[in-house]
């Protein structure tokens, strides 16, 4: 049952990419979400084993590579981290499959869609389910192709081609220094296993080693190589331009890729390496800055976009800054337990946009839309439900685990800690006012589309609402009934078992009651102050963003990031290829190698040939000049 | 003495090549001297299957040995192999049967002789892989290039003749050395059998030249930055089945000989030369992949990636390690899958429209999607994906290098990002985006040998790629072996 649970997406996947074109669109897409349904209930069934039968495994394969004192497997470990994982990523596929059924009823492609989409969770299965660094990175580059497939499965855009490319490229930034952190690894342990090499790390906590010229701890390297990879795969702040211009690709992607299931890789990654995260206080503080930083800057992106689905993307950049820096301060289960939550409300408010979309025809300017809630009202409620879950509401999912994550900092007691709740605090503020700027934006004020008339927005079918109306129960209970099993206060860790490690117990103690009471104060506060602003008093926002036009336009093109690096990388690296080749190849070494030797050659043997003109007096006349010459030299000696 | 299987797959596509004489180049003769070359090379292709079941993996001896006296006391005729060398002989004999059907579209004129030069090649090459003298090998080495020099200076594009002679020149200079240090390795040690030279090693004070000596050589073929610049005018001139064989075989018997030779017969030498190749590969890697960014024609591009491939072969090989040399072998023969049928993916296009310049196309994956699909495939192989035969490849030479050399490592590992790049970007132009020509709906997508070809390719590199323990396991020992007598050598130093 356990190998099943990868094996039937990738049948699935299959059938449906090499022989849909037989069976037709519909029975591709009933097989596609038949099986990896089962998947994810097979998935429920495991983590009801792990939660209360205490089911561990670690199931082999077949052997992948074994070279020298190299050994990798195929493996598929279950632990309550892989398990919760596999239901998050099983559950939520199935949904974004059936949704597709309804959201690409239109497109003729539909067996490929499908066919990338069980791929996707196939390749994200074998991901959460390695027990060793070389699957993890298997999967870790197959999800990062899938994701390459789907944004770019409307070819014919180019903008979406090469978004698809950035994406992939991008991301190969980050598993650079995560094949880096393998090496290492591999060099240190002489292993890739995740457990032998959790069991040595204890013995190599002093050990300095030279990178680069740099005397370095050679723990902290190896947290700081594979939490670039992390962070290129979770868009953290540097790496992140690929996510935005990801939502290029279809909407049920962007839910399952871009906010459920990919992003969260580098999370996962983090917690999994708990054992040796814990040992680099160096690594975790540069986490908790990268996250907290990355929450700040996305939430402050999302604040003035108008493409519904990129505000929806920079929040989730910013949600995954969360994560971070939950793990950065040591609280790696709650990390964990908001990457759970934010599966559900994230991908709801995909869904939901994706819903929206739909009703517009392909339109995805807010600033076209508003006034639809009557036309649309289970998209318009689902949708709130989603925002009030995302913006920590008091008792919806997002609300246990966000302000979990700022207490845990705040209880972090050291510097960063204290900076980071602060930011934390001030951003979750920012998220509630962007994420009902969308509502309003979109739903409430007049109707501001010229293209299609009010009466041609419709609601969306059956197929499509079913996924996110389950979708929302999740957003809804998920952090109330799984909050004593992620965090736990009373008996701590007793789920988690030693998937994670803790160096020290985490603190049991509570913030101040002026403290919990803080930010979801802020948060509902903040819903009277978007809607003065966003529907009521319109003028107010536009002179605010007049008043402060450069740092509106700041925000307006996304702090600059993708030009910067467009001078600074990509036209340095195009121009160094065009002169390595041009001059370098071309001019120095073909033309002092075999094209000069040539030409000196050529001219030489034509100038000798001069010399035979085929008169017989010129010969005559030298040779006269040589016998002279010689008689001269005769003589004088 | 029993079957001499070697000597057999060596003679076989010569003596195939002889019926293909007789046979008068018309065109009604075109099909019956195809397969004619095609059973030859067939029948050549299971036998050496036959040979890697018979082979035994637990020893690093050499196997299926023959030994022939040629010239009394001077050369002897001695082949035999081990598990460095069998798997390029199956590449050898894998590849050439799929560029012989292959030539069905591309080569229009004197179709037995383009066979013939197609099988006499074969002959060498295999020669190459299985020589155990020196002489023979150089011979071997050498005459391989006679065939490749006709095949593009013939069947070529417009500037056939500059770029074979370019070839040619490039890498006869090289080899001219290398028969000065055969020759002076006689002098020294009194015979040129490789066996016995393993046995009685070369003095340290000798190894230095010698080496230099043979990795001229090695280095034109391999090639090795800077000495590079003949391969992408050689591919692009040559005929698309020249192409294939250049790229998928005679560019390994320079890996292969650096393993063979400079590894096995001069240890201290490659030890202190070391940095040297390192620097030169590092180089190759990222400036040809920069290059290959930049690249309009398709055939150039494929060309300066395969200067990058070989970068990492190299890196791999000097390493000395067991994850670094395996690496450099997988990927070796994982390039000679891939390039050959990135190569064959370009020749189809260029069958149908007549241009390799990638501006040309675009918007076709509708048009022609299963050649699309697999043109992805390869694609995805080139670029190092995990799930196909370069990432194990190229994944345990950087793994090897990070053992030795940290800073290698970190710049090599820079250029698979690059690759990501360049790869991405060729298949968007030509495959994706919107169809602005036109005449590229009248193409058609595969036909039933195309379809054949590239997923026989295709099968192997996925394969290989999930589980590449038959690889692994046939080379094992004897690079084991190698190493271990290598570095008793650089301890006895």
């Amino acid at each position: 049952m356990e190998i099943s649970i990868i094996a039937l997406p990738l049948i699935a996947s299959i059938i449906s990419g090499f022989f849909g074109k037989y069976i037709g669109d519909r029975n591709s897409e009933i097989v596609t979400s038949l099986m990896v349904t089962i998947s994810a209930i097979f998935s429920a069934i495991v983590l009801y084993n792990v939660i209360f039968n205490q089911y561990q495994d670690n199931i082999i394969i077949a052997t992948w590579i074994s070279s020298g004192t190299l050994d990798v497997n195929w493996s598929m470990k279950i632990d309550p981290l892989s398990a919760i994982m596999l239901v998050v990523v099983t559950s939520v596929s199935s949904l974004v499959h059936i949704y597709s059924i309804g959201y690409m009823s239109h497109d003729p492609h539909k067996p490929r869609f499908m066919a990338y989409l069980s791929l996707f969770t196939f390749a994200m299965l074998m991901l959460v389910t390695s027990d060793n660094f070389i699957q993890l990175f298997f999967g870790w580059e197959g999800v990062g192709l899938c994701s390459y497939f789907l944004i770019g499965f409307w070819f014919k855009k180019d903008s979406a081609n090469s978004a698809a490319i950035k994406a992939f490229v991008v991301n190969r930034v980050g598993d650079f220094g995560f094949a880096l952190g393998i090496f290492l690894i591999f060099y240190l342990f002489g292993t890739v296993n995740y457990n032998e090499v959790f069991n040595q790390i204890p013995n190599i906590v002093d050990k300095k080693l030279f990178f680069l010229g740099i005397e370095v701890n050679s723990i902290d390297l190896i947290c700081l190589l594979l939490f670039v990879g992390a962070m290129g795969k979770s868009a953290q702040i540097l790496l992140h331009t690929w996510l935005p211009d990801a939502m290029e690709g279809p909407t049920p992607v962007s839910a399952l890729i871009h906010a459920a299931t990919m992003v969260t890789a580098g999370v996962f990654l983090v917690v999994r390496c708990s054992p040796i995260y814990e040992y680099s206080e160096l690594a975790l503080n540069i986490i908790t800055i990268v996250g907290m930083s990355t929450a700040f800057f996305a939430a402050t992106v999302a604040l003035v976009q108008t493409d519904i689905k990129k505000i929806i993307a920079y929040s989730t950049c910013s949600q995954l800054g969360y994560m971070f820096f939950a793990t950065g301060v040591g609280a790696y289960n709650v990390a964990m337990f908001h990457l759970f939550t934010h599966a559900f409300f994230k991908a709801l408010l995909f869904l939901g946009s994706g819903s929206v979309i739909h009703a517009f025809k392909n339109e995805q300017n807010i600033n076209n839309m508003g006034g639809v809630y009557k036309k649309l009202p289970y998209t318009y409620i689902l949708m709130i439900i989603g925002t009030l879950a995302l913006t920590g509401f008091p008792f919806l999912s997002g609300f246990y685990s966000k302000d979990a994550i700022i207490e845990f900092a705040y209880l972090r007691g050291n510097t960063t800690g204290f900076y980071a709740a602060g930011i934390g605090v001030f951003t979750a503020f920012l998220t509630s006012i962007y994420s009902w700027r969308l509502i309003f934006k979109t739903f409430h004020g007049e109707y501001k589309n010229k293209d299609i008339k009010i009466e041609e927005t419709h609601e969306s079918p059956m197929v499509m609402l079913l996924p996110l109306f389950l979708l929302s129960i999740g957003a809804i209970f998920a952090g109330y009934f799984f909050k004593e099993l992620f965090v736990g206060y009373g008996g701590v860790n007793n789920f988690w078992q030693d998937s994670i490690f803790f160096l020290k117990p985490l603190s049991t103690e509570h913030p101040p009651l002026w403290f919990l009471l803080f930010t979801p104060i802020l948060v509902v506060l903040s819903i009277p102050i978007a809607y003065y602003l966003f529907v009521k008093n319109k003028k107010l926002t536009e002179q605010i963003a007049n008043v402060n036009k450069p740092l509106y336009q700041f925000l307006l093109n996304k702090w600059y990031f993708d030009e910067l690096y467009d001078v600074l990388i990509v036209k340095p690296s195009k121009n160094l290829g065009l002169f390595l080749w041009k001059f370098f190849d071309i001019k120095l070494i073909d033309g002092f190698g075999p094209d000069g030797i040539s030409a000196i050659i050529k001219k030489c043997s034509i100038k000798a040939n001069k010399f035979q003109s085929g008169f017989i007096y010129q010969y005559a006349f030298i040779m006269l000049l040589g016998f002279s010459a010689l008689l001269t030299f005769l003589i004088v000696k | 003495m029993n079957f001499p299987i070697l000597s057999f797959l060596i003679l076989l596509p010569t003596v195939g090549s002889l019926f293909l004489f007789f046979t008068r180049s018309k065109k009604e003769n075109n099909i019956t001297t195809k397969y004619v070359a095609l059973f030859t090379s067939l029948v050549n292709f299971f036998l050496s299957i036959y040979l890697w079941i018979l082979f035994d993996n637990t020893t690093s001896d050499f196997q299926f040995v023959e030994d022939r006296i040629w010239i009394d006391g001077l050369v002897n005729y001695k082949v035999g192999i081990d598990g460095i060398s069998i798997l390029f002989v199956i590449l050898t004999t894998f590849i050439t049967p799929l560029c012989i059907i292959s030539v069905n579209n591309s080569i229009k004129n004197r179709l037995s002789e383009f066979l013939i030069a197609i099988l006499i090649m074969e002959s060498f090459m295999i020669g190459v892989f299985c020589s155990l003298d020196l002489v023979v090998f150089y011979l071997f080495f050498e005459a391989g290039l006679i065939p490749m020099f006709l095949i593009i200076g013939i069947w070529g594009g417009s500037r056939r003749v500059y770029s074979a002679f370019k070839f040619f020149l490039f890498t006869l200079l090289g080899s001219v050395l290398m028969l000065v240090a055969i020759i002076s390795i006689y002098w020294i040690t009194g015979t040129t059998d490789v066996v016995q030279l393993y046995e009685l090693g070369i003095d340290a004070k000798y190894q230095n030249l010698l080496w230099l000596a043979f990795f001229s050589s090695f280095a034109v073929k391999t090639p090795m930055w800077p000495v590079h610049t003949w391969l992408p005018d050689a591919h692009v001139e040559a005929p698309t089945a020249g192409s294939v064989l250049l790229a998928a075989i005679l560019l390994k018997m320079a890996g292969y000989g650096f393993i063979r030779f400079s590894l096995g017969l001069f240890p201290i030498a490659s030890e202190i030369f070391t940095p040297l190749i390192y620097t030169l590969s590092v180089v190759a890697i990222i400036f040809t992949s920069l290059i290959a960014l930049m690249q309009e024609d398709m055939k150039k591009l494929i060309a300066y990636s395969s200067v990058a491939h070989m970068g990492f072969v190299t890196l791999g090989i000097f390493t000395i390690q067991q994850q670094g040399i395996e690496g450099s072998i997988i990927q070796m023969i994982s390039h000679g899958l891939v390039s050959a049928a990135l190569f064959l993916c370009v020749g189809v296009v260029y069958d149908r429209m007549h241009s390799r310049l990638i501006e040309t196309y675009g918007g076709i994956v509708t048009i022609i999607p299963k050649y699309s699909i697999l043109f992805m495939v390869f694609t995805l192989a080139a670029l190092g994906l995990p799930g196909t035969s370069g990432f194990v490849g190229e994944f345990l030479i950087l793994m090897g290098a990070f053992k030795d050399n940290f800073l290698v490592a970190v710049i090599a590992s820079f250029g698979v990002i690059i690759g990501a790049a360049y790869m991405l970007w060729l298949y968007k132009r030509v495959i994706f985006g919107k169809l602005v020509n036109l005449d590229l709906k009248k193409m058609v997508d595969l036909n039933r040998s195309e379809l054949f070809i590239l997923s026989s390719l295709a099968i192997p590199t996925l394969f290989f790629g999930f589980y590449p323990e038959p690889l692994i396991n046939t080379i094992e020992v004897s690079i084991s072996d190698l190493i271990k007598v290598y570095n008793i050598n650089i301890m006895n130093n």
